[in-house]
Parts: C-alpha cells; sequence; structure tokens
C-alpha cells in the first residue's frame, strides 16, 4: 500500500495554506508543516503562548530560554513579531481571528466531530491545553492524522467512542492515505494518494464516503 | 516614598499560610519564578492550591513542590509533563485533586477575576465532558457555557525589568500568565532580572503597572542563557 509519511503529510497541509494566512499549528506533524510553507507567501504563525510572527527552532546555541512555542522547544522570532499575554493569545484564538489551525486526532467523526484530548484509559494523565479554545474559536479546523490506528481501526469514524475536544468543529482531514472534507452531506473525498478507488476506502474506513476525487483532481 | 522591592526570597513570600491558593506564572520554563516557589519550598507551608498552566516538569521548582507533599490541589489545563512523573503519581494515587481547565478557559478566567468580572460566556468546551454541569446558553445561534473567575490569594509571577513601583516589563514568551495573574490574587509578588531607576522604563511599553504589584525581588538573572538539558 502507498502511504505518505508524516513529512509528505506536512508539505500537503502547507499547500492549501493562503498567503496572509494567521495560522496555529499543534505539536507533533501539525509542527512540520511550518517546514512546508511556500516560500513566496507572507503566511504568520502564532503560538499560544503568546507569540505572532514565530520563526523555525532555534539553532544549538542560539536558544533563548524565554522564546519557546506551546511544545517548549525553543523557537526563533521573525521580523514584525509581536508578543502578548495568555488571555490575550486565547482571545485571537477564541474571537475567532486565527485563520487556520492544524491539529492532531485520536479520531474525526462523520460530523467533524474532534476528539484529540484524551483516551478512555483509566491510567493515562488528562490534559486539554489550548485545544478546545482552537477547536471553538479558529476560523478554519484542519486535522492531520494516520487514517488507521496501530492496530488497523479507522480513526475516521462515524461516532467518536473518545471524549470529544469539540463537536462538528473539523472542517478537513489529511492523512497518510487520503485528504477528506466534513461537508453537510458526510465526509468528501477530495484526494487518494494510495492505490485504492473510493468505494475500497469506504469499506476500510467503515461507512459511505463521497467521492470527490476527479474534481480535487482538476482543482488542483 | 513607594519602594516595593524586597532584597530576600522568604521575606518576599511571607504571609503565606498553609491552605492558600497560589497563582504560579509561567508556560513551562518562561516566566516560572524560580526563587520565589523555593523560596515558598522552604517555608515549608503545605494543603495549598496552585493555579499554573502545567504541573511541573523534569525535577523544576513545582514539580519539588509537588513532590513535597505541599500541594493539595492544581488547577491548570496540562499537567502531562515531560521529564517527570511527580503529579502522575500523586494524580494515579488519588493523592492530589485536579481540576481541568482548557487553557483559554484558565487564562480569560483569571483575567475576569482581575477586573471584577463574574463571569462568561465562551464556546469553548461546549459538547465536551469539561463543560458537563455548566450553564449553557444559546447567544445569536451559538452555544456558550458559563465559566466563573478563578481568583487567588497569591500570585508569584516573573518579569522582566521593575522599577521601584512595581511596574514591569516582560521578555519574549515569558510574558504569558504574568499580566493576568498580576491582576487576580489579593497578592502579587514578582521575581524580576532588573530592576532600574523610576522612569528608566518608558510609560508607553510598561505592561503591567505597579498598582498590580504588592513587592518584587531582582535576581539579576540573564535569561539569554538557557540550560539546555535535552
Amino acid at each position: 500500500m502507498m502511504r505518505l509519511s508524516r513529512h509528505q503529510i506536512a508539505a500537503r497541509v502547507a499547500k492549501d495554506i493562503p498567503d496572509g494566512a494567521y495560522v496555529n499549528l499543534g505539536i507533533g506533524v501539525p509542527t512540520l508543516v511550518a517546514d512546508y510553507l511556500p516560500e513566496d507567501r507572507e503566511i504568520i504563525l502564532h503560538t499560544e503562548n503568546g507569540m505572532l510572527g514565530m520563526g523555525g527552532a532555534a539553532l544549538p546555541g542560539q536558544e533563548d530560554a524565554d522564546l519557546t512555542n506551546a511544545g517548549k522547544v525553543y523557537v526563533t522570532e521573525e521580523i514584525g513579531a509581536s508578543y502578548f499575554h495568555h488571555a490575550d493569545s486565547f482571545a485571537m484564538m477564541r474571537g475567532g481571528h486565527i485563520d487556520f489551525c492544524v491539529m492532531g486526532a485520536y479520531q474525526v467523526s462523520a460530523r467533524g466531530d474532534l476528539a484529540n484530548w484524551r483516551t478512555n484509559s483509566t491510567t493515562s494523565i488528562p490534559g486539554v491545553g489550548g485545544a478546545m479554545d482552537l477547536a471553538a474559536g479558529a476560523k478554519h479546523v484542519y486535522v492531520v492524522m494516520d487514517l488507521f490506528s496501530k492496530t488497523g481501526e479507522s480513526k475516521l469514524v462515524q461516532n467518536c467512542s473518545y471524549p470529544l475536544t469539540g463537536a462538528e468543529c473539523v472542517e478537513r482531514i489529511y492523512t497518510d492515505v487520503a485528504v477528506f472534507d466534513v461537508i453537510p452531506a458526510g465526509v468528501r473525498i477530495l484526494e487518494i494518494f494510495d492505490d485504492l478507488d473510493a468505494g475500497q476506502l469506504s469499506t476500510l474506513v467503515g461507512f459511505t464516503l463521497i467521492d470527490a476525487t476527479t474534481s480535487a483532481t482538476v482543482r488542483n | 516614598m513607594i519602594d516595593k522591592e524586597v532584597h530576600d526570597a522568604g521575606e518576599a513570600v511571607s504571609g503565606i499560610e498553609n491552605g492558600a491558593t497560589i497563582m504560579i506564572g509561567g508556560f513551562g520554563p518562561p516566566g516560572q519564578p524560580v526563587a520565589l516557589i523555593e523560596a515558598l519550598l522552604n517555608r515549608g507551608v503545605s494543603d495549598l492550591v496552585v493555579i499554573n498552566n502545567n504541573a511541573g516538569a523534569g525535577g523544576d521548582a513545582i514539580s519539588r513542590l509537588f513532590g513535597a507533599g505541599r500541594v493539595r490541589k492544581v488547577i491548570c489545563s496540562f499537567p502531562k509533563a515531560i521529564g517527570s512523573t511527580v503529579f502522575d503519581e500523586l494524580f494515579l494515587a488519588g493523592k492530589i485533586e485536579l481540576e481541568l481547565v482548557p487553557q483559554g478557559n484558565l487564562a480569560e478566567r483569571i483575567r475576569a477575576a482581575g477586573a471584577g468580572i463574574g463571569g462568561f460566556f465562551t464556546k469553548t468546551g461546549y459538547g465536551t465532558e469539561l463543560a458537563a454541569d455548566k450553564e449553557v446558553r444559546l447567544i445569536d445561534g451559538e452555544h456558550y457555557v458559563f465559566e466563573t473567575p478563578l481568583h487567588a490569594d497569591f500570585a508569584l509571577i516573573r518579569a522582566s525589568r521593575a522599577d521601584r513601583w512595581g511596574n514591569l516589563v516582560y521578555r519574549k514568551t515569558a510574558r504569558n500568565f504574568g499580566p493576568v495573574m498580576a491582576a487576580a490574587a489579593k497578592v502579587t509578588i514578582a521575581e524580576v532580572d532588573h530592576v532600574v531607576a523610576l522612569g528608566e522604563l518608558d510609560p508607553e511599553i510598561i505592561v503591567t503597572p505597579g498598582i498590580y504589584v504588592d513587592r518584587f525581588i531582582s535576581t539579576g538573572y540573564a535569561p539569554t542563557n538557557p540550560k539546555v538539558t535535552s
């Protein structure tokens, strides 16, 4: 089977972020999106701990103890950057000022419900961070995830079995197998990377998907 | 004459007693008032309620406060820590209470307390278990959840520079919770890297006006040299 790597998924997301966008990237694969943003677009990265205009990771020896991203990694500032306190930072998210957020997920439902803050495990420590604020407040909520779990179950599901981060908030899902849009009629396939047709993909996911791969090809 | 500088961290945290609710600034290490937390640890008080975004990491001052059994309850958004199992073990053993709050609600509840606001409605958390049993209102066709202010007896925060009136400026992402916590506590104690003469801070760039700050210590810390451990 053909599957995209983490870096290939990140590059695919980056292609869809337009010039002038204010973007919040989550921890993990979403962070990698920054490495693939087209050079000819001015895209401003927001980090929830209080900065707009975040640059790339700090080089060894160039770290500043007072400058980290949400993942507590040392980063740099772009020209034009600004700093603000936490309530202002989250007002940007909750007030609908962030154009795109890209987050990971445990599950996304056919209605766009997002589950990414805890599993049902009784021995894990719950932690929510800013995920619910982004789910509720970003203009466009994009998810990146592997389509199947390590045990082979689809993470795109009819109904989430894990606790929700937000209801009906996800607009697009980028996976190693395909890209999907959540629309009122259901889940629409925009692009398939694997050697599968829409029918086979529906069977693997476990519910009927809307095939829009042809139009997606034309559009791109 | 007003001079809010004190010269000893122990003196700075005097007045904090058993059972106090304490806001501690910082998002991970940036903004964490390490000297004040150490002084609190040395003060030996317990049964504390700590409000902080995290629950300590990698043996830092906050995780030592937990490890020493001084904290009864933590109110935070993300207790999962890199390099520290102190909180995890206490939590799984049922030895510490956790109130998990979405990060934006945490910041806004603190801001509301400082601004004298009795609560607010937010879309964050609607339809999730963190909003279960909370009042919901339909406003302009969307569901909002009612959240209440979060007050504290003390706030321990870190800033970059202060003048003797307690006017504060911060550095980069270390600003995080400092400004909102400073306003939300009955007593706010700051730890700053440097103290400067009154008038030296440009009034246009002061972030936390001294009205919110009760006292501060100056550490002479050089923030541009992080201890890179990983």
